[in-house]
């Protein structure tokens, strides 16, 4: 508490009972993360047990690339849900994204790959500017703005492709060969977004503008008193996950060929949903986008466990909500035992 | 906080004039608008979204959201052409689907209030659930052998005029939820609930058992609707209505409906509703490619929260010292929020 020369950063890992409470919060996070991955761990044993098949090389790299762009999504949803906000728009982003990228082969076929990736992202990076600048300077709700841009943005793309389509033709080899390289056996796309969970998880676990997010989360208004620059960290999080929406974009190009106006409709509760069984909190502040990149690993796989298993397919989504549920349940338990152990812990001094 | 809620009262006028403005010029300028058949059009188009935004505007009045309602839709839909399958009479039917939809609204209830989870994460998990279990019940399949005389119900103009019998239900329901809102003190409670849920709760109030109820209400009208949807369109399917539930939030936070909850009235939401249905219909006569049109959706919706913002901006720069307005004493407790903190507060 009383500490006027060092008002900034996040949880201060400090003096000796504050330290303590960092630790047993940060444990139950562990716990939560780690039992994601257990479950995770568990479907892909049960489906193996079931069919062997269902682990061949073949098959796990569907199932890695199949993951991917949901992945890159939850991971910027969740530096955007940390800060208290969310962003609804990302489905049509990525649309938008898939759409340049494959207009701009049309365009200029001779294009580096690279450069199509670069300008998919930037094209992103701008629609999460447009968010990041209304929400943060106009001081206007992110739910209501990111589901206006989210009809707005794909609008746009509606109106930019009226009907028509890119195929797989039109694209060249080496930008489709992207979705079907691999390095040792993996995916590049996949060793992709593995860089950009382990870029995201470092940046937000170490560095003081990352530790600044989860302040802003916790109690914006607080974080604001203690001299953060909220506004600017808050548009600065819309940006990065436009950005990552880009390049899910680009992703989502490489990988089916086929792009037309309607690619990554409703893809946004998708990727809430995903955010949310990694044990990303709703309401901010909390949760790691580790958890979150298990959280969309999990999503994917369940599909196709399901139909290796031979269960009816259609029971997938049902199972999704309940996996849902289960996880904010879980995590509204371990809050309140959280709360609990921190309120007794101090006199038994343990 | 009285300079806020005159500005609220603002927009809902600005809606209405709106509607009032973009219905006049589209009768002058586009062809084919200003017909009863179109009129008839329009009411079946913006049917199931006027329905469902009742319960909606109240939920968020409160503070909360519910997104399963689209889905609530959809299953209903699937469960509907399954009986009927199954040989039961439709009259039957209809009850259970309205019963089931209120079952399915009192489990987003439960989950809400008695496990204390918050509504935006819990109805996106019951959105994927009940969505997942109308494909369970149905498949891809679609069942459209419904009878003609129940059908031919759905869309059958009232007697000598072009609106169908659905307005009728519709006006019926908005003026039962417009008294109670706005006229008994259950609906001052909503308000109260929603400017500050723990001031409300000490004033009295049975917080969550009001939630509760709000949410089975959404369930049960999503049902209705599920019923007519499946019945205007002759056809049960699980994918009915997919997506529905962001049209309805984006009517009812045009209408002036604050996302924060505590603030809005009914009267704004269905000029809201009507006034996205209008553009939609009017465009769509213009031979404007009808998925261009959400661009449209999408702006009106941020200009309906950044033109409060600017309108404030504006005045406060005018006069600083706000005074408070005549009757503002009756207003709801409306905590004090230090302004600065605006940009990360929604979604508490």
């Amino acid at each position: 508490m009383a500490e006027p020369t060092a008002p900034a950063a996040a949880p201060p890992a400090a003096p000796a009972a504050n330290g303590r409470a960092a630790t047993k919060v940060r444990r139950v996070r562990q716990v939560r993360e780690l039992g994601i991955l257990l479950a995770l761990v568990l479907l892909v044993a049960v489906t193996a047990a079931a069919n062997p098949r269902f682990l061949t090389a073949q098959s796990v790299r569907d199932l890695l690339l199949g993951a991917t762009v949901l992945t890159i999504l939850a991971v910027g949803q969740t530096i955007v849900i940390i800060t208290r906000n969310v962003d609804l728009s990302v489905g049509s982003v990525l649309g938008l994204s898939a759409f340049a990228t494959g207009s701009l082969f049309v365009a200029f076929p001779d294009l580096p790959v690279l450069v199509a990736v670069a300008a998919g992202t930037a094209l992103g990076a701008v629609c999460g500017a447009l968010n990041g600048a209304l929400v943060a300077a106009a001081r206007v709700p992110a739910l209501v703005v990111t589901l206006g841009t989210l009809y707005v943005f794909r609008g746009v793309d509606h109106s930019w492709a009226s009907g028509a389509q890119i195929n797989a033709a039109d694209l060249p080899d080496a930008f489709l060969g992207l979705s079907t390289a691999t390095v040792l056996g993996v995916p590049v796309l996949a060793f992709a977004a593995l860089a950009v969970v382990l870029a995201a998880g470092w940046y937000l676990g170490s560095y003081r503008s990352g530790r600044e997010l989860y302040a802003i989360g916790s109690e914006p208004a607080a974080a604001l008193l203690s001299g953060i620059p909220v506004g600017r960290r808050v548009f600065a999080a819309f940006v990065v996950n436009g950005a990552l929406a880009g390049l899910a974009g680009v992703i989502y190009a490489a990988r089916f060929g086929t792009v037309d106006a309607t690619a990554g409709t409703g893809l946004e509760l998708q990727v809430v949903a995903a955010a949310v069984v990694g044990g990303v909190a709703i309401f901010g502040g909390s949760g790691t986008v580790y958890g979150a990149a298990l959280g969309a690993a999990l999503l994917t796989t369940i599909g196709t466990s399901l139909a290796v298993l031979r269960i009816n397919p259609f029971w997938q989504q049902a199972v999704v909500g309940l996996l849902i549920l289960a996880a904010i349940g879980l995590d509204r338990l371990l809050a309140v035992r959280t709360a609990r152990r921190l309120r007794g812990g101090a006199p038994r001094g343990a | 906080m009285a300079l806020d809620r005159r500005l609220f009262a603002r927009w809902d006028t600005a809606v209405i004039a709106a509607l009032a403005v973009s219905v006049l010029a589209a009768s002058l300028a586009v062809e084919g608008f200003a017909s009863g058949r179109n009129a008839g059009f329009l009411v079946l188009d913006i049917a199931a979204v006027a329905l469902i935004a009742l319960p909606m505007t109240l939920i968020i009045i409160t503070g909360e959201i519910d997104l399963s309602v689209a889905s609530t839709l959809g299953l209903t839909s699937a469960v509907m052409g399954h009986l009927w399958v199954a040989g039961l009479p439709l009259e039957l039917i209809v009850v259970l689907c309205v019963v089931l939809g209120a079952v399915l609204g009192a489990v987003n209830g439960l989950l809400v209030t008695v496990a204390g989870l918050p509504s935006l994460a819990v109805t996106i998990g019951t959105m994927a659930l009940y969505r997942g279990l109308a494909y369970v019940v149905l498949g891809d399949r679609a069942v459209a052998d419904f009878p003609f005389s129940w059908t031919g119900a759905a869309t059958t103009p009232i007697p000598g005029t072009p609106i169908p019998w659905i307005a009728a239900a519709i006006a019926l329901l908005a003026v039962a939820f417009g008294v109670v809102l706005h006229a008994t003190p259950v609906g001052r409670a909503l308000y109260a609930i929603g400017a500050g849920g723990q001031a409300a709760a000490f004033a009295g109030i049975a917080v969550l058992r009001t939630k509760f109820w709000l949410f089975v209400t959404a369930g049960a009208v999503s049902g209705l609707a599920g019923v007519f949807w499946t019945l205007q369109y002759a056809s049960a399917r699980a994918d009915n209505g997919y997506g529905l539930e962001l049209s309805v939030v984006a009517a009812v936070l045009l209408g002036g409906v604050s996302i924060f909850g505590g603030r809005g009235a009914l009267p704004g939401v269905l000029a809201g509703v009507v006034l996205l249905g209008t553009i939609r219909n009017a465009l769509r006569l213009a031979d404007v490619a009808e998925d261009a049109l959400t661009v449209v959706t999408g702006a009106l919706l941020i200009a309906s929260v950044l033109a409060p913002n600017a309108l404030a901006a504006l005045r406060g720069r005018r006069r600083p010292a706000d005074r408070p307005a005549p009757g503002a004493a009756a207003d709801p407790p409306v905590p004090t929020q230090p302004s600065t903190s605006g940009p990360t507060r929604e979604l508490s």
